[in-house]
């Protein structure tokens, strides 16, 4: 489970993880929205035989998403491994992972293609160099819908271009506890950058975790955009890293007390909300991050984080739960990991 | 308090939304947020922007002829587009061309794509190129009266508009 997670990464104490999606069409189909499920099945079957020549030691595993349980659907978006927007028509939409997660080629989401990488950490180069060889393959079998001024043709014209989005998820407790991160979400904005939580948009309690991403696709050379990006990142995690030096030095007691209580709470609670569970995960997170808990990693953590959302932990419990008994459940999924 | 949405059970999520800078609060039970969680992080809130956006482009652009397009591939007309936002397949790019300039500058602040270019687009782009150069060659010839070279070239050129016909990489 999340194996993704596992990789080598860098800059893990402020950046979770890294991804680009980029947005395909094929020539000759309408898009999903106006297609019928036998155009649906056409368009998979003619992906599906184009992967059969991947070279060896590349391997996909295929998923149909009507043959998901209703759980399952919902623990593989919790686990950021497709876009909520994939399960919304079960019968027309399937997936292609990769077998070791970082790769996901998503079938009649909006668009007829969507391919997304994703990496734990701060590591563009490596998604974008992955996510260009998955697009230079499909490309090379399949005919793009690609115009020459439009660029690559896309379902909402908000994606038309490159039809890239390049996003990175940063935890930003210290910014947060200062009361600087409205202040930055607004800065981000106005650069043209888009700015969203977890999962529903940022709010403290919901783990300090923000989703930082491109808004714009049409105009600009994709390195250009990621360039643009990982800048404004880079400014970011200093930023992040100075608030915490400081407010070690300035309120070492304070911070040393949150994050212990916190960790109190995690390791003997028998009933938890995932609001309140996600507020001390995050609290435990700056422990690890600034060296003060050390029998904890960030993969660890992430993991945790991504196994007490509610559908992650029905599907560990192996069976549908009640507001309750998920809090219930949550509580003992967390105490056996901590 | 109690969630917004079913008003029944307590409220245990709260969202904080901000577009362009105006901050909305909401408040919802776990089970209800899990609904919304989906519908946020699609492009959903976006959708509504975009439809306002062009409305506004429309009103500005007097473009009244574009009203009356209709996609000849999938039947999408202008004032559906406008409702839902999205393009129905690639062929509407071209139908609704003459409106679509203000619509991708209000979005992109630019309208022309300057990134990645598929292979296969560009031996295309290659090809046309060529087609067009035969042709003035052919056109040379057939001033200058040189019959046979210039019904060697035809030949030629209709090979080359088959393969550009049939998409051949």
């Amino acid at each position: 489970m999340v194996k993704w997670i596992d990789r080598d990464a860098t800059d893990e104490d402020v950046v979770v993880s890294t991804r680009i999606r980029i947005a395909r069409n094929l020539r000759n189909y309408k898009f999903p929205q106006r297609m019928s499920i036998q155009e649906a099945e056409s368009i998979t079957q003619e992906i599906l035989n184009v992967m059969k020549d991947l070279p060896a030691g590349v391997n996909y595993k295929f998923y149909k998403i009507n043959s998901l349980s209703p759980v399952e659907r919902i623990a593989y978006i919790e686990e950021h491994l497709i876009s909520p927007g994939l399960i919304n028509r079960p019968d027309f939409s399937s997936f292609l992972l990769k077998d070791d997660e970082t790769a996901t080629i998503m079938i009649n989401e909006e668009d007829h293609l969507r391919v997304q990488v994703l990496y734990p950490g701060l590591n563009f180069e490596k998604a974008w160099e992955s996510i260009n060889e998955i697009d230079n393959f499909l490309e090379s079998k399949l005919d793009y819908a690609y115009h020459d001024k439009f660029g690559y043709l896309t379902a909402c014209p908000t994606n038309v271009g490159t039809g890239i989005r390049a996003s990175v998820m940063l935890h930003l407790p210290a910014l947060s506890i200062i009361g600087q991160v409205d202040g930055l979400i607004r800065g981000f904005q106005k650069i043209g950058l888009a700015v969203r939580g977890l999962y529903g948009e940022g709010t403290k309690a919901y783990g300090d975790l923000y989703q930082i991403s491109n808004q714009t696709t049409l105009g600009e050379e994709e390195e250009e955009i990621i360039k643009r990006l990982k800048g404004i990142i880079y400014q970011t995690i200093n930023k992040e890293r100075d608030v915490r030096h400081n407010l070690l030095s300035s309120r070492k007691y304070e911070i040393e007390d949150k994050i212990f209580r916190s960790y109190g709470i995690l390791k003997y609670t028998r009933k938890i909300s995932s609001k309140e569970a996600m507020q001390h995960l995050s609290n435990v997170r700056l422990g690890i991050e600034m060296g003060i808990i050390k029998d904890v990693g960030f993969k660890e953590l992430e993991k945790i984080t991504i196994g007490i959302q509610p559908g992650s932990i029905q599907k560990y419990a192996n069976k549908d739960l009640d507001n309750s008994e998920r809090d219930i459940m949550r509580a003992k999924y967390i105490r056996e990991r901590l | 308090m109690l969630c917004q949405v079913c008003k029944k059970n307590e409220a245990t999520v709260h969202y904080t939304k901000i577009v362009n800078g105006d901050i909305e609060e909401l408040h919802l039970c776990e089970q209800c947020a899990m609904n919304k969680e989906m519908e946020f992080d699609s492009t959903f809130s976006f959708h509504k922007l975009l439809s306002g956006l062009i409305d506004n482009i429309q009103e500005e652009v007097p473009f009244r002829q574009v009203k009356t397009l209709k996609c000849p591939f999938c039947g999408m007309d202008y004032e559906q587009f406008k409702k839902v936002g999205k393009f129905g397949c690639a062929q509407c790019y071209e139908t609704f061309k003459p409106n679509l300039n203000p619509i991708l500058k209000s979005i992109h602040g630019h309208d022309r794509h300057i990134g990645k270019v598929p292979l296969r687009a560009n031996k295309q782009v290659a090809k046309m190129k060529k087609l067009e150069k035969m042709k003035e060659k052919l056109k040379e010839h057939v001033a200058k009266e040189e019959y046979e070279q210039a019904a060697i070239l035809r030949d030629k050129i209709k090979e080359l508009e088959q393969e550009l016909e049939k998409g051949v990489q």
